[in-house]
């Protein structure tokens, strides 16, 4: 097992960074799909993920929301471990019950929704304040229907999945996470399933998140355009490594890197 | 005789022996869907040890006849000093066996449940037994209920071994009738009638209605 005392227990200190990625690593078998991965998000942030297929960005996510476990490194969520904690003054990997109390401050939204089926849109974004924070219905209900009222499906909240649109669909799922009351928000391509005419009521949403609320974010999105609006800053990934990153004007407006710079050409191309 | 006047006869003893048949038949249904349940999700779990307990039980009642399995527990238990009254061993045995093949359903329905309905239910931190309760059976059990209808009837039909060991069901009347009058076509040609009407008029219609109930739940009728 890595020799984890190079990590600290907890970072202190001023602007402690909201996510911290330190020397990452994930692989599969002899895939090596995060190499040694640094980065910073800072509270408030919005970082945007872009990158050829395979890059490694769903993966960053999925390790961030504790999907799945990470070979070495260790990730921070507001300055504490996520993927480890501390035992007789050092850091071992993280148990079952470590990951249900800090994972608590992550939620996530998907490419392709997966609302729960047998639940309507409302059922849906109440289940995790009754059944994980415990809250009354009454309050969850309050809650739910604030962030259904936000997002445009308040008139739909009693639809099961299965007669909502994509993009309704896509709605409903931000404001289950919403309901959460996570300090970050991941969102994985989640416009990439829906089709394009409803592709703006999904990244409307989003943009409101951006401006009204402090919610960290890390979104992974094939939409540069959409990504140069919003983003504080964007990451190219490239082989389970950030190869560039900036400001979205720095970025998009003169990538430095070579792969940077053919990936971007190649995306402007496909469009 | 004519059916009709057989039936006129002795439709107290046809009567009763088919309430003990459908006693039985629930008896077993509540044993085997609890026991479904029960190894399915060790057939699932994480430590060998369970998943191996599982694997036996299914094994060896899949493995080995019915009748065989409802001898044991009537006539080899009181062996080592466990004696079921025959009722119970009646339904025990057939409910048992069902579960070893429910179980295998619960199983297949449960992993047939999308990777992404777990993932969703993690991500709200939601914890393992809530996961599986409030989001992954309900789903497996949609995923499950038409091999289910077809389980159910095989359980109706083992429930008639069980007159081998002197439960008075159905067919349990139906021998003694035969023994004591030799009107064998008649006898079992009523009992036939009220197996088939229990399996397709009763049993069917209910099991098509709990699908389309479970569809409305999913939002999907
Ligand atoms: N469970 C897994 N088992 C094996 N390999 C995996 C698994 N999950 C992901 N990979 C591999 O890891 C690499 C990175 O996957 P990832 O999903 O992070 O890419 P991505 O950048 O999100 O790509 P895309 O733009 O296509 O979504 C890919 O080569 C993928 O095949
Ligand atoms: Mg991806």
């Amino acid at each position: 097992m890595e020799n984890m005392s190079a990590y600290p227990q907890e970072i202190s200190g001023e602007n402690i960074p909201m996510v911290k990625f330190a020397k990452v690593r994930k692989a599969y078998g002899d895939l090596v799909v995060l190499d040694d991965l640094d980065l910073d998000v800072a509270a408030g942030e919005m970082v945007s993920i872009i990158g050829p297929s395979g890059s490694g960005k769903t993966t960053v996510l999925r390790m961030l929301m504790t999907l799945e476990r990470i070979n070495s490194g260790c990730i921070y969520v507001d300055g504490k471990p996520l993927t480890h904690m501390p035992a007789n003054g050092a850091l071992v990997p993280a148990s079952e019950r470590h990951l249900r109390k800090r994972r608590i401050d992550i939620g996530m939204c998907f490419q392709h929704f997966n609302l729960f089926p047998h639940m309507t849109a409302l059922e849906n974004c109440m289940e995790g304040p009754v059944q994980v924070l415990g809250l009354s219905k009454a309050e969850a209900r309050d809650r739910t229907e604030e962030l259904l009222e936000m997002v445009g499906m308040i008139a739909k909240m009693d639809q099961h999945p299965s007669r909502l649109s994509g993009g309704q669909q896509q709605r409903v799922a931000i404001a289950r996470a919403l309901a959460m009351r996570p300090k970050v928000m991941l969102f994985d391509e989640v416009t990439s399933a829906l089709d394009p005419e409803v592709i703006g009521e999904v990244t409307n949403v989003i943009r409101q998140l951006v401006s009204e609320h402090n919610l960290t974010m890390l979104m992974v999105t094939h939409q540069m355009g959409f990504a140069r609006d919003i983003s504080d800053r964007v990451c190219f990934f490239y082989d389970g490594k950030i190869e560039e990153q900036g400001p979205p004007a720095e970025l998009f407006g003169n990538p430095k890197k070579e792969r940077t710079q053919q990936f971007l050409s190649a995306v402007k191309e496909a469009v | 005789m004519t059916i009709f006047e057989f039936v006129g006869q002795y439709w107290p003893r046809l009567l009763s022996g088919t309430g003990v048949t459908v006693t039985q038949f629930l008896a077993a249904t509540a044993l085997g869907i609890a026991i479904s349940l029960a190894m399915g999700l060790l057939r699932l779990s994480h430590s060998m040890m369970l998943r191996g307990f599982a694997v036996t039980y299914i094994e060896i009642f899949r493995g080995t006849s019915l009748l065989v399995q409802l001898y044991w527990i009537f006539f080899v238990l009181p062996l080592f000093g466990i004696t079921v009254e025959k009722f119970t061993a009646g339904y025990m045995a057939v409910g048992m066996n069902i579960g070893a093949y429910g179980a295998e359903l619960v199983r297949g329905g449960i992993l047939a449940v999308p990777k992404g309905q777990w993932e969703a239910a993690l991500a709200i931190n939601m914890s393992a037994a809530k996961r599986m309760w409030r989001i992954i059976l309900p789903q497996a059990l949609v995923n499950m209920l038409p091999p289910w209808g077809n389980l159910m009837i095989e359980l109706l039909k083992g429930t008639a071994l069980v007159s081998l060991i002197s439960v008075t069901d159905l067919m349990f009347e139906a021998k003694q009738i035969n023994g004591t009058t030799f009107l064998s076509a008649q006898v079992f040609g009523v009992a036939l009638i009220i197996y088939y009407i229990l399996a397709r008029f009763m049993l069917t219609p209910f099991m098509r209605w709990l699908e389309r109930f479970m569809a409305r739940k999913m939002g999907r009728a």
